[in-house]
């Protein structure tokens, strides 16, 4: 049982990255991020009840808060980029390029 | 004392450097230096040869108690006594001075009955030579330099004397050679007396390519490994008269060694420097070429006497090539004595004659009485150069027919001990020359294989006819008759007088130093020279059992006396009473041919001079010019040519070519592979984050799978 | 546990559905949709592994609060809403490659280490009093206090970048 728990874990894991190296909207893109930290979530979780130790839940806890403050501090990039280039299309930001 | 005799030769070195170096400034020019120093030498040979004395009674006695508890009864310690079969152990020390993958070479002091002896001459003759020439050469526009020489020339004739290895004598053989070239040349202004200087240098060289080879010789010859061969003279010895060496090869170097003998010491063929060498000053001749350097040659021989006696089967044939040497000498020495004009040259041909004897002594294994004879010459040599030189003095010149005669009048000391120096050196009993003389005479007779050196008797005894009456007539032409010079000569001062007296009663008294046994004095008188001096070692022939001491014969003593008065009672008869024929060479033609062959010394200038340096000087000179200038310039010529071809090519195909496309690939290559990656660096986040996650992936893989 | 299999994979079907929904349809409000139907998916797993406190904290936090934050963001981005969009890249299938292989790594070493562990019947935690949450906040105030601070201290950290970040510029 333990191991469907994590397979649908990795599986969601990689699902989120395909979205964050696919699309092309960067709120899309914060979206698969969430995807990501959801997939981490199951894990920690799992263990928790494997190991029978309230630690995961508790770091499941922690990584929800760090999640929301993170889709905080990105949307309101992702508004600056907006405001500034008029559009959130990840392929005109390469202001980087070298 | 003994151990520390190597102190010797270091005085008079070290007064060189200091003469040189200071002596210009010094009140007496730096002739107080090295008489001090040459003084001080003297009475430390001195102490040495007392010393030496002690060291062999010490041996003899040690030798004749073993002898006595080895054999029984008294006929042990008579057969001991009168056989004197005990060892001497030379004294020796020695630093290693390189080392190489098992050479060891070493140099050393070896110090032995001929080293003791020729200590004492060395030192004797030159303080006697250094305090004459203050007188002599005073006033001279080098005087220091001369000083400086002289010192020079002392220490490394000390240096020979005492060299324990063959190298060492090497060195200090050329060392005397070029003090013998810069004294000879001292007044090089004159083109005659640098003429004569190099002369005496190349000729000398010549021989000493003999004694290069008869070292290598020698050095390859003693043992099969580079650990087992030597220099050392004492272990050269040993094993010669060991077996130990092939006899081939001590015939090789003994005949090689005979050519240095030949140029050092004067021996025909490579004699003709020594009558030219008289144009240096004559202490220098009374210093080096009557007394020391010219026996340097005789030294060695007497040094290495093991590889000469096995080599030259001294002790079993009736003839060898050091004799046949050394007999050739006498006579030819002593013909070209009777020509001469010159005072210096007749005592300069003279020098050669007897050097003659040594070496035939040598050839007949007569050591001591070779060294015997080397020792009384010295004295008496020494004394009839300086006189010679105190005559010149007065008269300004040495040409005794035109400018001598008669100058017994004025000049008495030089007068008496001349005539005494010239008794000895005739061989009048009881001055020094009959003793060594006869010694010589007896050992041509007595030893030897089948007949022994009977022929060499023959040459001795016809010698001491010669002698007597060149010298003869020298003092006559030069003491006797009308004085045909110019001027108003008088008898030199204390300062050369001196000396002469000294060396005039050494040559009177020296011959008493090898009394041979009689009955008429104790024995412990007898053969003083020969018990004191001759090496008693495994290194010294006297193993051998055909080595034999000569015994006194009066016999010939005898004859040689009678013979060599009968010489000077021609020269008397035909020089003061004009009797026999006179003026024979301007009336026959044969005497007159005789007369010129002589005068031109045998034509041996002639023959080096124009025959073989000038056959070399012209063809061999020619041709050797042709093939630089063709073959070898050729060669480089080519080479220069192919080289520039060969860089020409490199440059153009190679280097633009191949290297620098090589370079321009690589630059393109970096320059393709620069844009190739340009790409990576986008700017887009997403691309980063799939490099990202695609070489995670990749890595984690690899961990899994692989690992 | 046979019905714990069940709605597992009931809900497992309907959480990587939506994922793979949200990653791919077109329109970007869907697309916010079908993650809250995800989120809604992964609350039901936090139940059947006994984790109510963390599945209410979802629901609140996630879908409460990140979700509508999203949808504030699509609507102030002036993203188009509608079908004619173009939200993928053209080089999407760099992105699947990288995305397979790592699924793949990660499945094996999956089924290699635990494939043949068990989640055990019963939760073993010492709970406190019976119940979850008391467990939760025991630990979280006593042996996790200091994270919790900085958490706090994170989220004043968040908050106030996003307040400065999006004001407008005093042009």
């Amino acid at each position: 049982m333990l191991n469907q728990f994590l397979l649908l874990g990795a599986a969601l894991f990689c699902i989120g990255v395909y979205g964050v190296l696919a699309r092309r909207n960067a709120v899309m893109v914060l979206m698969s991020i969430e995807l990501i930290l959801n997939a981490v979530n199951i894990n920690l979780i799992t263990f928790g009840a494997y190991h029978g130790d309230i630690v995961g839940a508790v770091f499941a806890l922690f990584v929800i808060a760090v999640a929301a403050a993170e889709v905080g501090v990105g949307l309101a990039i992702v508004l600056i980029i907006y405001r500034n280039r008029h559009s959130v299309d990840f392929d005109d930001v390469d202001a980087m390029r070298g | 004392m003994l151990e520390y005799a190597w102190i010797i030769p270091l005085l008079p070195a070290a007064s060189f450097f200091l003469i040189l170096l200071f002596g210009k400034r010094l009140p007496f020019k730096g002739s107080e230096l090295g008489i001090a120093a040459v003084g001080a030498a003297f009475v430390l040979a001195v102490v040495v040869n007392t010393q030496w004395f002690d060291h062999v009674n010490e041996a003899e006695h040690a030798g004749s108690e073993e002898a006595a508890a080895s054999v029984e009864g008294s006929e042990g310690s008579e057969a001991a006594a009168e056989d004197e079969h005990f060892t001497v152990e030379p004294i020796t020390e020695e630093v290693t001075w390189f080392q190489n993958d098992g050479l060891d070479i070493e140099v050393g002091m070896l110090l032995d009955g001929p080293a003791v002896m020729m200590l004492f001459v060395v030192t004797l003759v030159s303080l006697l030579v250094h305090v004459y020439s203050t007188d002599y050469v005073a006033g001279d526009r080098r005087y220091t330099h001369f000083f400086a020489f002289l010192s020079l020339f002392t220490a490394s004739m000390l240096g020979l004397v005492m060299a324990k290895s063959t190298l060492q004598l090497i060195v200090c053989w050329e060392l005397v050679g070029v003090c013998s070239f810069v004294l000879i040349g001292h007044w090089w202004e004159e083109k005659a007396n640098s003429d004569a200087a190099l002369k005496a240098f190349i000729v000398n060289r010549v021989g000493d390519v003999g004694l290069l080879c008869g070292v290598v010789t020698l050095y390859f010859a003693s043992g099969a490994t580079a650990s087992e061969r030597t220099f050392d003279i004492l272990e050269i010895n040993t094993r010669a008269l060991a077996g130990d060496i092939s006899h081939t090869a001590l015939l090789v170097a003994a005949c090689a060694l005979v050519a240095a003998v030949m140029s050092k010491s004067g021996q025909f063929i490579l004699h003709v420097w020594l009558p030219d060498a008289m144009a240096g000053p004559t202490p220098v001749s009374a210093l080096i070429h009557a007394a020391t350097m010219v026996v340097a040659g005789i030294f060695m021989v007497g040094r290495l006497y093991g590889v000469f006696y096995q080599g030259l089967s001294i002790g079993i044939s009736t003839v060898n090539l050091l004799a046949v040497v050394g007999g050739v000498t006498v006579l030819g020495g002593a013909g070209l004595a009777f020509v001469q004009n010159d005072i210096k040259k007749v005592l300069a041909y003279s020098t050669v004659s007897q050097l003659g004897y040594m070496v035939m002594a040598l050839g007949i294994g007569a050591w001591t009485a070779a060294f015997f004879h080397l020792f009384t010459h010295a004295f008496f040599k020494a004394c009839l150069f300086l006189g010679s030189g105190s005559v010149s003095h007065a008269v300004h010149s040495f040409d005794m027919r035109k400018d001598m005669g008669g100058l017994r009048k004025w000049m008495p000391h030089t007068f008496w001990t001349f005539m005494i120096a010239t008794a000895a050196l005739i061989g009048i009993f009881p001055l020094a020359g009959f003793w060594s003389k006869d010694e010589i005479l007896a050992g041509a007779s007595q030893l030897g294989g089948n007949g022994n050196y009977v022929a060499f008797m023959v040459v001795g005894i016809t010698g001491a006819m010669m002698t007597a009456a060149y010298m003869t007539r020298c003092v006559y032409l030069t003491f006797f008759g009308e004085f045909r010079g110019h001027g108003h000569p008088h008898e030199s001062g204390p300062r050369i007088v001196v000396p002469l007296w000294i060396l005039a009663g050494l040559a009177v008294v020296a011959g008493l130093a090898n009394i041979p046994r009689l009955a008429l004095w104790p024995d412990s008188f007898e053969l003083r020279f020969e018990h004191f001096y001759e090496p008693k070692g495994a290194y010294f022939p006297s193993v051998l059992p055909s080595f034999a001491a000569p015994e006194f014969s009066p016999g010939i003593a005898l004859a040689s006396t009678l013979i060599g008065l009968f010489g000077i009672g021609l020269a008397y008869m035909w020089f003061w009473r004009d009797a026999g024929p006179q003026h024979l060479t301007e009336r026959s033609r044969v005497a007159h041919a005789g007369y010129t062959f002589l005068v031109n010394k045998y034509y041996f200038d002639h023959l080096y001079v124009d025959v073989i340096a000038g056959g070399v000087k012209g063809p061999v000179a020619r041709a050797s010019n042709w093939i630089n200038q063709n073959v070898i310039d050729g060669v480089v010529n080519g080479a220069g040519r192919l080289s520039l071809v060969a860089g020409r090519f490199v440059y153009d195909r190679i280097d633009q070519g191949v290297v620098d496309s090589v370079v321009d690939g690589s630059g393109f290559a970096a320059e393709g592979g620069g844009q190739l990656l340009r790409r990576l660096t986008s700017g887009k986040v997403q691309q980063y984050g799939a490099l990202l996650f695609g070489a995670t992936a990749i890595f984690a893989g690899v961990l899994i799978f692989v690992v | 546990m046979i019905a714990q299999n069940i709605f597992f994979y009931l809900l497992a079907t309907l959480i990587v559905g939506s994922a793979l929904a949200v990653v791919t349809t077109r329109n970007v409000v869907r697309s916010a949709l079908y993650l809250v139907v995800v989120f809604a998916g992964v609350v039901g797993q936090y139940l059947l592994l006994a984790a109510e406190f963390v599945a209410v904290t979802q629901i609140l936090v996630y879908i409460g609060a990140i979700m509508v934050l999203m949808l504030f963001g699509i609507m102030l981005t002036r993203a188009r809403i509608g079908r004619d969009v173009q939200l993928t890249h053209d080089h999407w299938w760099i992105g699947l490659v990288t995305a397979v292989a790592l699924v793949v790594v990660m499945g094996y070493a999956l089924i290699d280490k635990f494939g043949d562990d068990a989640l055990p019947r019963d939760t073993r935690i010492e709970t406190v009093a019976g119940s979850n949450s008391a467990t939760v906040s025991d630990a979280l105030f006593s042996q996790f206090l200091i994270p919790f601070e900085v958490v706090s201290v994170l989220l004043l950290a968040a908050l106030v970048g996003a307040i400065v970040l999006a004001r407008k510029d005093r042009a």
